[in-house]
């Protein structure tokens, strides 16, 4: 029961010699957005130093999935669980 | 254009041995513009001159809120990565490093050379691959079970036999539960048997991952390339061994959930 791997493994099979080429008119299965952001949020390598925005500062994480959340229960989830659990409760 | 009048700053994307930039081929980034290579140290960063008006700090501040503007950047930021990673070992850098000049990056690549060399040697034919586990939905004859499990319902009331039944699904629905911890520990062990790392991030809230049961285990593993074949297949078979979980195969990544500097000292020196 697994699903296929978010990308092709060898995408760029052929790729020109020596060249990284991406291709736009033949997209990978799309990346599920929150296990993108699981990597590129709480993954890669951290700096400190001559950077716009430092990490220490904000915590990206805890920002970026207040948005997500928020606007995943905004636009396309059936009713927000807060609702829910209200009816549940009122009923 | 106005590259000249506007301020910049530099996106880096990842770190490696060295990239050309003809390699780069025709890459987009983060603000459409080209992405350039940018060398010191016997390494390269893969960067982006970027304007200020959209990748400084206040900027960055309110448009990390923003979920379209953070998933575009997200997935561009990925493509650019995963594209040099199927050319070469790299580590990825976190999303939405910006540095003000060229000479930032010359300064990390310099100070750092070190502890970069020693991770790219670490994910040098490795990949990451992902895995989540969730509890498998309720088998459809619960019901049934339930009722038959219930002997006294005919010789008690209605509602005593409707509370035996609720008390019957509930406990049911508890040991599913535990069985379905159990034998996501169990994968873990297997699979992190297999890699030559792993790291665990937190599980997606239920509204994130859209699935109705909950998220038990959202892992990454550092696989080696000649191994990869073999983990799925180790993932399909531990999926049909242990049916009180559904588990889900994402990958191959880059090493994003490995990429990580040792600490500095405090006087600011690597150690």
């Amino acid at each position: 029961m697994t699903s296929q791997p978010g990308k092709p493994a060898r995408r760029a099979a052929a790729p020109v010699e020596g060249r990284v080429v991406r291709d736009p008119e033949v997209p990978g299965p799309r990346l599920a957005l929150v296990d993108l952001l699981d990597r590129v949020l709480a993954g890669g390598v951290v700096v400190t130093g001559e950077i716009v925005l430092s990490i220490a500062d904000v915590d990206l994480v805890a920002v970026s999935l207040r948005a997500l959340v928020t606007s995943v229960s905004a636009l396309d989830g059936p009713v927000p669980v807060a609702q829910q659990i209200a009816r549940e409760v009122g009923s | 254009m106005s590259a000249m009048t506007e301020p910049q700053g530099i996106w880096v994307y990842a770190v490696a041995e060295m990239v050309l930039d003809a390699s780069l081929g025709e890459l987009t980034g983060v603000s459409g513009g080209p992405v350039a290579a940018l060398s010191a140290a016997g390494l390269a960063a893969v960067t982006e001159q970027v304007p200020l008006a959209e990748f400084g700090e206040a900027a960055l501040h309110r448009n990390l809120e923003d979920l379209d503007w953070l998933e575009e950047k997200a997935r561009a930021h990925h493509e650019v990565i995963d594209a040099v990673a199927q050319q070469q070992p790299l580590v990825p850098m976190r999303l939405a490093t910006v540095y003000h000049s060229e000479e930032g990056v010359t300064e990390l690549l310099t100070g750092r050379s070190r502890d970069f060399r020693a991770l790219i040697d670490r994910i040098r034919g490795r990949r990451e691959w992902g895995v989540k586990a969730y509890a498998a939905p309720p088998p459809a004859d619960r019901e049934k079970a339930g009722q038959a499990a219930a002997p006294s319902a005919k010789t008690t009331g209605a509602g005593a036999a409707y509370l035996n039944r609720r008390r019957h699904e509930r406990s049911a629905q508890e040991e599913s539960r535990q069985a379905a911890m159990i034998s996501t520990a169990d994968i873990h062990d297997t699979l992190a048997g297999l890699a030559m790392a792993y790291r665990l991030h937190p599980p997606q809230a239920p509204q994130l991952h859209g699935n109705k049961q909950p998220m038990l285990l959202n892992a990454a593993y550092l696989l080696d390339d000649e191994r990869a074949d073999d983990f799925a297949a180790v993932v399909q078979s531990l999926a049909a061994d242990h049916p009180s979980v559904r588990l889900d195969l994402t990958g191959p990544w880059p090493p994003y959930s490995f990429a990580e500097l040792p600490e500095l000292t405090p006087a600011g020196e690597p150690s």
